[in-house]
């Protein structure tokens, strides 16, 4: 018992002797003017993160030889339910693996391209001073690996992406990340770090279209985006997979945008950046409600989370976030504090996709889908899509309605009534006074973007939930609704 | 007509020649002037009447001509010659792994092998101009490129994983009668690493033939071109000696002048 706790005093003491000596040492390191000539030493292995997370900060480290190892990989994955398309990604995700360097390390680039993948690749980082950014060094076939090594020599953070030819095409497909080169001595601490990326998504199929989706050049040379999304995906930040933060911890957010074609206008509802280290550099400006992310670059933000609720992450280019993905949560936990918001907590209002325009087609052809429901199952799953995206915003979530101003589908007498009005309510619209369950209701339905295999899986949907009478409807019916009109 | 007994003489003379057969034997390509799919300032080719292979070599094929020649075997071949994934999917000697896979165009092959594979039987390895001169080809007409369609189905094939463990001619034949240049695997080239991209595309930062951001953006005038810079981008980042999944390769052969 003794012993042990002589040599814990003596460890405490080493410690101790140790941490002064540390920090005698510090005092007199020498401030390198030029970041070329920090010297390195000891060798380390790089700790890469998937997003939404980064590596553990530099903090007051020194300058070492920092080895990378990076594996592409060519893969299959889903960008919104329903929806698969291959990515081809920096280390398995999209966006690839942070990198986390300080300023000076000297880092040993592996570059690694996997066996089963179908094209050469190469990785062009911003934070490389060197022709291609690393790119012409690290040309690398399927089965191959390619090292290069760099100095950082400016902090910042940066973009890296693939630079192989056709370059829109690689990094249409994820093929971008983020490497962080912190400055001597480490960005100030803070409570919470995230990495987000948005990126711009070309299918030949448009928006929910579901089934495999191959890229689309011509809709990517056209600039004509399906989905524009933050980590890769419609939901990669929502639901479950939101980022968090508890009541009065600082927030530090990595976002860069790999592209292709949009800059994005970064914006936090119901946040105000007290700090953005504008396009990732050193300029800091402060007070920013919306930040430009360009193409290609970066920025760091930081805010304090004063109340709790779920704040919604959005490029500000607005029909982006809630038509075609770019959308992502923070849910942050604790004490109400009134003095700041008194208001109710609102969520839910928000669509993270779908086509959920009410708009009038322009023409009388609309696709159908080209996976039609194989049973009633699937079309309940199909309906249930679909009247999410189309549907819900007046019907609500429980077709309950809204009072006097859209009828419940909900025990509606009105609706278990009569199949074909119903389906004509939504192929044609619908106008004028209706009684619903005794209401009088007087607005206007659109006539809806849907197709006849949409409108039966919807409607199916609609007389399946909610105590209706369980008809099915089928395409026929619709069809036939159609041809009267 | 007389092209066509022509024809008919010189398959039956490579097959006379050989010795040993390539079951679907060859077809004869009509020669002719064309600018290759790259950038917009390319010049006119020249490709001379030439025959190929109507399909990839497969396997099974691979595997007779490891018997022949038990030098190219995994075992004894010289490392100048293969990296280390060559012939991955064979066993030490001349037995496949995946005996299914029999039907499946060989790949994990080095330029050496495909190109000493080809001379064993009288032939060679087709050109760059050549191979795409065929390519340009959809089912209907010899030069497809500006089809949106013809472009569409080559990247979307790009973007598709495993197509190597497909067999072959389950497509359906091109113009010429040539099967499964784009959908299952590259295919080398005798020249692969020449021209434009001259090996230097790796390297050099000078030049506006490599293939890397600004090149590729200036160059690229159409569509088809990306389907083209891939390939490109692809020859460019091999070595004779690399062996890969998705690289495999069929013969050519000069017409010969006197029978």
């Amino acid at each position: 018992m003794k012993t042990l706790k002589t040599s814990t005093l003596k460890t405490i003491a080493l410690f101790a002797i140790s941490t002064m000596l540390v920090s005698c040492f510090k005092s007199k390191e020498t401030k390198y003017e030029d970041s070329s000539q920090i010297p390195v030493n000891l060798e380390m292995t790089a700790e890469l993160t998937a997003p939404p997370h980064v590596p553990t900060p530099v903090g007051k480290r020194k300058a070492k030889k920092l080895i990378v190892k990076m594996e592409i990989k060519e893969q299959e994955g889903e960008i919104t339910e329903g929806v698969r398309y291959v990515y081809w990604t920096f280390g398995g995700s999209v966006p690839g693996s942070f990198i986390r360097t300080r300023v000076g390390d000297e880092v040993e680039f592996h570059l690694q391209n996997h066996p089963d993948n179908k094209l050469p690749h190469n990785i062009d980082l911003h934070a490389v001073t060197g022709p291609g950014g690393g790119a012409e060094s690290s040309f690398v076939a399927p089965g191959h690996e390619k090292v290069f090594s760099f100095k950082t020599l400016n902090p910042g953070l940066y973009v890296y992406h693939c630079a192989t030819a056709p370059v829109g095409m690689h990094i249409a497909n994820g093929m971008y990340g983020l490497i962080l080169v912190e400055p001597e001595g480490g960005l100030p601490p803070v409570d919470k770090e995230y990495y987000i990326m948005q990126g711009d998504f070309y299918t030949k199929g448009k928006n929910g279209e579901r089934g495999f989706q191959p890229f689309d050049m011509q809709k990517a040379v056209d600039e004509k985006a399906d989905y524009v999304v933050f980590n890769g995906s419609v939901s990669a930040l929502t639901g479950d997979n939101a980022i968090s933060a508890n009541v009065g911890e600082t927030v530090r957010l990595f976002v860069g945008n790999g592209g292709p074609n949009l800059v994005s206008s970064f914006h936090v509802i119901g946040e105000i950046f007290d700090k953005v280290y504008v396009e990732g550099g050193d300029l800091v400006n402060e007070n920013v409600q919306t930040t430009l992310i360009p193409a290609g670059g970066a920025a760091i933000v930081e805010f304090k989370v004063d109340v709790p609720g779920t704040f919604i992450l959005v490029d500000h280019s607005i029909f982006r976030a809630f038509n075609k993905g770019a959308l992502g949560m923070l849910r942050v936990q604790g004490e109400e504090n009134e003095k700041i918001y008194s208001g109710e907590q609102y969520e839910g209002i928000y669509l993270p996709e779908g086509p959920g325009i009410q708009e009038m087609p322009t023409t009388g052809e609309i696709v159908e889908s080209k996976v039609p429901a194989k049973n009633i199952d699937e079309q309940l799953e199909f309906g249930k899509r679909i009247y999410m995206q189309t549907c819900f915003a007046c019907h609500q979530a429980e077709g309950q309605g809204i009072p006097n101003a859209f009828p419940p589908l909900a025990k509606s007498d009105y609706l278990n009534a009569d199949v074909d009005r119903a389906i004509s309510a939504v192929i044609n619209g619908l106008t004028g006074e209706i009684t619903v369950n005794g209401k009088k209701y007087n607005s206007v339905m659109t006539r809806q973007m849907l197709s006849s295999e949409e409108v039966a899986d919807v409607l199916t949907y609609v007389y399946n939930s909610w105590g209706n009478n369980k008809t099915v409807v089928t395409k026929e019916m619709v069809d036939k609704v159609k041809g009267k009109k | 007509m007389f092209a066509k007994a022509f024809s008919l003489t010189s398959v039956f003379l490579v097959f006379h020649a050989l010795g040993f057969t390539q079951a679907e034997g060859m077809v004869n390509i009509k020669g002719s002037r064309y600018i290759p799919l790259y950038g917009r300032d390319s010049t006119v080719v020249e490709v001379k009447d030439f025959q190929i292979d109507k399909y990839p070599v497969t396997n099974i094929q691979f595997s007779e001509f490891l018997r022949q020649y038990p030098k190219w075997q995994k075992a004894n071949v010289l490392k100048l010659y293969a990296d280390d994934s060559y012939l991955r999917q064979f066993k030490n000697g001349t037995e496949l792994i995946n005996p299914q896979s029999g039907n499946s165009p060989v790949t994990h092959v080095s330029w050496f092998a495909a190109k000493a594979y080809c001379e064993c039987q009288g032939k060679r390895l087709p050109t760059v101009d050549e191979w795409e001169y065929v390519a340009m080809a959809d089912e209907v007409s010899p030069d497809a490129r500006r089809k949106p369609s013809y472009n569409q189905e080559i990247l979307a094939w790009y973007e598709t994983p495993r197509t190597d463990e497909k067999s072959i001619g389950k497509s359906p034949k091109n113009y010429w009668g040539v099967y499964d240049l784009h959908g299952l695997v590259w295919e080398w080239t005798l020249d692969f690493n020449s021209v434009m991209i001259s090996g230097e595309s790796r390297k050099d930062v000078d030049k506006d033939s490599d293939l890397f951001c600004g090149s590729a953006a200036i160059g690229a005038t159409d569509l088809m071109n990306y389907a083209a810079f891939m390939r490109y981008a692809f020859r460019g980042s091999v070595k004779a000696r690399y062996s890969i999944k998705n690289l495999g390769f069929r013969c050519a052969k000069d017409i010969d002048v006197n029978p």
